[in-house]
């Protein structure tokens, strides 16, 4: 809502500076989004008559004029405007004069001496109308300041208001909330009604009296619909951002700014019999001024008459029933629709309006005939015509209730933690004009018809913190009964396990939820995923089901910014089809990460070498440890068919780890595969409680074997195999070289193994580790086939 | 009779040949001239029996004194000479101590994530926890049950982003969650049902970090961003509370004890009263102006009622903050995007 200061003093004149009752707006919850100067700064620019024009005598397009300036006196003017005339009366800036960008000296033009300059609407910033010299009306006085005389040192106030606040859509709400704060008294402008000089009506009918629950109309014999709209409306309307069309149509908009109550004009003669508030009827259809055809939903209801539907109630007007210049004999309507009729509707058919931006929000349902009256006062004396009597249809049981609403005092301090006192309550909520009456602790307030969000204790309380300022209400550190919150020790938070990544060299990113859907074909083999229903983009479309396309769009992105070592990961939810689920949808968190490029930043310690499985399995590894995974040859759409791994703890598999497939690595032109892996999160978090195992005194044996296997054979097959026949005095089964080559035969391979082996009673013999030695190598033997390596 | 300059004169020979030996090899050349076999010391001991018996006692104490002595001269030097070997070794094995250390480099938190973090801790050591919810969210959780029926006009506040179903068709029953705020409705019913028992339920203090979704793009908004929403319910919270804890925050997250902070009033279909938290920094590039932070205010009945908690007995209050602005302030960011672009010279700065 976008307003002049001077209009809204005109209502309510508050001893306060403009930037004073910005604030006091603001804080009051009707937030000053803008507020900035009617026009542009300038001075000394006054009020002249051109009294000749005579072409420069060394210039083709410059004009020689004599300017009468009152006052000031006649001076001699070079002037290039086109529509530079004798007899016109045009703004002058004087010698001396300040314009926006420039200063008015004396000087010579093509030889012949200047003393000001005519200047045109853009010149002096108050539109881009550069057509020509801005003309001023006849009877503006000559020599007076043009500031002065157009008004121009006005604000432009522009509020945000929250939709709960429709009753400050107009400067008769803004003024009466100023009056609340302020206790200046306000000037309501006047709504005397008009008596009617005929006895002429159209019958009105609410078919759909909940949808319309009051309407007022009357005809208006004889305007003159060509008549031109007062200087001093224009300014106001169009300084609340609304264009100026014609007398009619100015009006009805003035009055909607001035009250909040919307109106509409139509041409009486395009109609036939009563006027019906309805529904549509089927496949019925309507030309709107807007232009645009519509077909009305069935819960919209229609102005019509006995014959067509006029216009949309409450939100636009029909083009066939609307006025026009040859307009003589009016229709106005003055109406209330219920908020929950016109909520909506016009966001449905694509556009909004101001009478039904109002209306959805909530407009004063006691105000129809008052408005209707102060329209009917400014046509009269701007258009002249003849009003005959106000019709008015209503269905009181459809009105909104006011209810009253008890206010317990002590429940003030209860919620605002403030005392207030009785006295200083009534008073506020007395100064809404709210009519409230006392009963020891309860105040019974009645909330006016102008106020669609008073119908609970809280409503009250929030005006009354509002009115007393919030920044009146202490701030109070919180006080509460102390109590240690659970620390849950084999819990890990999801921050923990991000530090955990970073430490090991991955950045965090965060990639959006909703992903192309060729990710979701590419990555997770996904033909049927979950999709939007009004995406903002084609490649925002459906909701992942997985992070890696993220990650892999995150590498792509940095290696087009050249930057060929990445390690990302991202930890977030995604999103799978479950019809178990209250939503339809699981939504578990997940952890990925994602390492490309070199294993290490380029240093001069170690040498180069690309980032692989193992680099990765192993921060896997940390970042589960002590808990131990377990890794299972695998498939999946994103990976490398024999570089992929699924990844179980405890027997339950928890995600996935492995090359990029080779397809992909081409297609989003990776260069280089990178290794990633994608994790539940819930799993992951858990982590044991430290157990001690008593530590031995007597020494330990190493002993280092080296078995041959088939190439078949995994090492995990062969660890197991080891550890299935040991005793409980070995410690640790280390594999540490694995090796294919000379001397082993090509189908083989070899695994050497570390072995620690202390028992907590005795000191260890040879003899006691070799037969223990031997024991792991029958059962290595048996299980996997594997024979010493001699 | 060994005249004593003679030992004397032997000593100061010896001392001065091992000073001149600058090796150990060529050292102990030198001892054998004087203490080996065919050395001066050993033939003036070898000649001692040739001496009367009075003069062979004080000859030969006499000898051996200048012996101890060559002995002692010797020793010295032998330490000298392995220390200055040993410091030549080391010196040859220094290294370059200003060559980089070898290994990993460090990753980074989200930025983002490091404000969730520090929010966390602060409303933490104030007894709050942590809470999370779902983020393809029930319609009812995200609006109905937050006081915000069909066809309110705070519902056009939010542009929604829905879905389909599988039939193509779009599902009205749920959304992805427009604010964080549904948490509380989840948080309010498990809370009541774990304390159901109990004739007075222990306060909720808990905070909901989170993605939230609305249909908007460009410099400032971005269609997938942060909220971290907090709710205390109690039976004696007040707006004065609210003020309290909310400030407090705010100067300990900054770490500006002359934040200003203001509250203005506002709307939100789930909190009455209801306010806009505005702070303006005391220095700095954005010195002086307010800047919008928050939003809050006590707890709606309608929406203790939806949590299954009776509003006479419990009042409460909620707030929801933005922590992608609180870290575009913290750190100077000025494009809302970064935070969704991934682009590593942007994000390996916050170590």
């Amino acid at each position: 809502m976008q307003f002049p200061e001077s209009w809204l003093r005109a209502l309510v004149d508050p001893p306060l500076t403009t930037s004073e009752l910005c604030h006091l707006l603001t804080m009051a919850g009707l937030e000053v989004e803008e507020c900035r100067p009617a026009s542009a700064d300038f001075s000394k620019v006054v009020v002249a008559r051109i009294l000749s024009a005579e072409k420069h005598p060394d210039a083709d397009r410059l004009k020689l004029c004599a300017v009468d300036a009152g006052p000031h006196g006649v001076l001699q003017i070079v002037c290039g405007a086109p529509n530079a005339a004798a007899g016109m009366k045009v703004p002058c800036a004087l010698v001396g004069a300040k314009l926006p960008g420039i200063e008015i000296r004396k000087a010579k033009v093509r030889g012949v001496e200047s003393s000001g300059m005519l200047c045109s609407a853009r010149e002096l910033g108050l539109s881009d109308d550069h057509g020509g010299l801005l003309a001023l009306p006849e009877d503006a006085p000559l020599g007076q300041d043009l500031r002065e005389y157009l008004n121009l040192d006005d604000t432009l106030i522009t509020l945000k208001l929250t939709p709960n606040r429709a009753d400050c859509l107009s400067l008769l709400g803004i003024a009466r909330e100023i009056a609340a704060l302020t206790g200046v008294p306000l000037s309501p402008p006047v709504c005397e009604p008009l008596a009617p000089v005929h006895d002429e009506v159209r019958r009105v009918v609410l078919d759909a009296p909940a949808a319309c629950p009051r309407y007022c109309g009357r005809i208006v014999r004889g305007v003159n619909a060509n008549a031109p709209t007062p200087e001093w409306m224009k300014q106001r309307i169009e300084r609340c951002g609304v264009r100026s069309i014609s007398a009619l149509v100015d009006i009805t908009n003035y009055v909607m700014l001035e009250l909040g109550q919307p109106l509409h004009a139509f041409d009486d003669a395009r109609l036939a019999g009563a006027i019906h508030v309805r529904y549509p009827k089927d496949g019925e259809q309507l030309l709107l001024l807007n232009g645009q055809t519509v077909t009305p939903g069935a819960d919209t209801a229609l102005i019509a008459d006995d014959e067509k539907p006029l216009a949309l109630a409450g939100i636009m007007g029909g083009e066939h029933s609307g006025i026009s210049a040859a307009t003589t004999d009016l229709f106005l309507e003055s109406a209330f629709f219920a908020p929950a009729a016109i909520a909506g509707k016009a966001r449905a058919l694509g556009f909004s309006s101001d009478a039904s931006y109002r209306y959805e929000r909530g407009v004063d349902f006691q105000l129809q005939r008052a408005a209707i009256e102060r329209a009917t006062q400014l046509i009269v004396a701007i258009c002249g015509g003849h009003p005959g009597p106000v019709v008015e249809a209503v269905a009181p049981e459809h009105l909104p209730s006011r209810p009253p609403v008890r206010l317990r005092i002590p429940r003030v301090a209860r919620v605002l933690g403030i005392e207030l006192g009785e006295a200083r309550i009534e008073a506020l909520i007395a100064g809404l004009g709210f009519p409230c009456e006392r009963a020891g602790d309860v105040l019974t307030v009645t909330p006016p018809s102008w106020r669609f969000d008073i119908a609970i204790e809280e409503d009250l309380i929030e005006e009354i913190a509002r009115l007393h300022g919030y920044d009146n209400i202490p701030a109070q550190p919180p006080r509460a009964r102390m109590a240690m919150l659970p620390l849950p020790e084999t819990q890990r938070a999801p921050m923990q396990v991000r530090r955990l990544l970073a430490e090991r060299g991955y950045h965090e990113v965060v990639n959006y939820s909703f992903v192309a859907e060729e990710w979701e074909a590419d990555f997770a083999a996904n033909a049927a995923p979950v999709r939007l229903a009004n995406p903002i983009a084609s490649q925002m479309g459906v909701m992942r089901s997985s992070l890696i396309g993220g990650l892999v769009g995150t590498l792509a992105g940095n290696l087009k910014r050249q930057i060929d070592r990445v390690r990302v990961f991202e930890l977030g939810r995604v999103f799978l089809a479950d019809a178990r689920e209250e939503t339809g949808y699981r939504q578990p968190l997940r952890l990925a990460f994602l390492a490309a490029g070199p294993a290490v930043p380029k240093q001069w310690g170690e040498p180069r070498r690309e980032v692989d499985f193992y680099d990765v399995k192993g921060d896997l590894e940390a970042l589960c440890a002590p808990r131990r995974l377990q890794f299972v040859r695998g498939e999946h759409p994103a990976l490398h068919p024999g570089r992929c791994a699924r990844v179980l703890l405890d027997g339950r598999e928890i995600g996935v780890l492995g090359e990029l497939h080779p397809r992909w690595v081409q297609r989003y032109e990776l260069g280089q595969p990178p290794v990633v892996c994608e994790i539940e999160l819930g799993l992951l978090l858990e982590t044991p409680l430290p157990a001690y195992v008593e530590v031995s005194r007597f020494p330990a044996v190493e002993r280092d074997i080296a078995l041959v296997v088939p190439q078949s054979c995994e090492a995990a097959a062969l660890t197991s195999a080891l550890w299935s026949a040991a005793p409980e005095s070995v410690r640790e089964i280390q594999l540490f070289d694995v090796y294919q080559g000379k001397g082993i035969a090509a189908d083989k391979k070899s695994l050497a193994f570390h072995i620690v082996m202390q028992d907590t009673r005795k000191t260890l013999s040879d003899s006691d580790a070799d037969e223990v030695i031997g024991r792991l190598l029958v059962a290595a033997q048996e299980r996997c086939g594997a024979v010493l390596r001699s | 009779m060994i005249a004593m300059d003679s030992l004397e004169e032997l000593v100061t020979q010896a001392t001065a040949a091992f000073a001149a030996a600058d090796e150990l090899a060529r050292l102990e050349d030198v001892k054998a001239a004087y203490l080996g076999k065919d050395g001066s010391l050993t033939a003036l001991l070898k000649g001692l029996g040739k001496l009367p018996a009075e003069e062979r006692k004080s000859a030969g104490a006499a000898i051996n004194a200048a012996k101890s002595r060559i002995e002692a001269a010797l020793a010295a030097r032998r330490e000298a000479l392995k220390n200055a070997q040993l410091a030549a070794q080391l010196a040859a094995s220094a290294l370059d101590v200003t060559l980089p250390g070898r290994g990993q480099a460090r990753g980074t938190l989200h930025p983002v994530m490091r404000t969730l973090e520090r929010i966390e801790q602060l409303f933490r050591s104030i007894g709050f926890e942590v809470s999370d919810g779902p983020e393809i969210e029930t319609d009812w959780h995200n609006f109905t049950a937050l006081n915000t029926p069909e066809n309110h006009p705070a519902r056009s506040m939010h542009d929604t982003f829905y879905l389909l179903d599988d039939t193509g068709r779009v599902r009205e029953d749920v959304l992805l969650r427009t604010h964080t705020s549904p948490v509380q409705i989840r948080t309010m019913l498990a809370h009541v049902e774990k304390y159901r028992h109990l004739d007075v339920m222990p306060e909720i203090r808990v905070i909901c970090p989170g993605r939230v979704y609305r249909v908007d793009s460009d410099a400032t908004h971005s269609p997938m961003f942060h909220q971290v929403e907090g709710l205390w319910v109690g039976e004696n919270v007040s707006f004065a509370d609210l003020k309290g804890v909310v400030a407090d925050f705010l100067r300990r997250f900054f770490e500006s004890d002359d934040l200003k902070v203001r509250f203005r009033p506002s709307f939100f279909p789930f909190t009455e009263p209801s306010a806009e938290i505005d702070v303006a920094f005391m220095g700095g590039a954005l010195e002086g102006r307010w800047l919008e932070i928050a939003g809050c205010g006590m707890v709606h009945p309608n929406v203790l009622r939806y949590g299954g908690i009776d509003p006479e007995k419990y009042t409460g209050f909620a707030f929801g903050m933005g922590p992608d602005r609180l870290t575009m302030l913290r750190y100077g960011i000025d494009d809302l995007r970064l935070f969704f672009e991934g682009d590593l010279r942007f994000l390996s700065q916050f170590q």
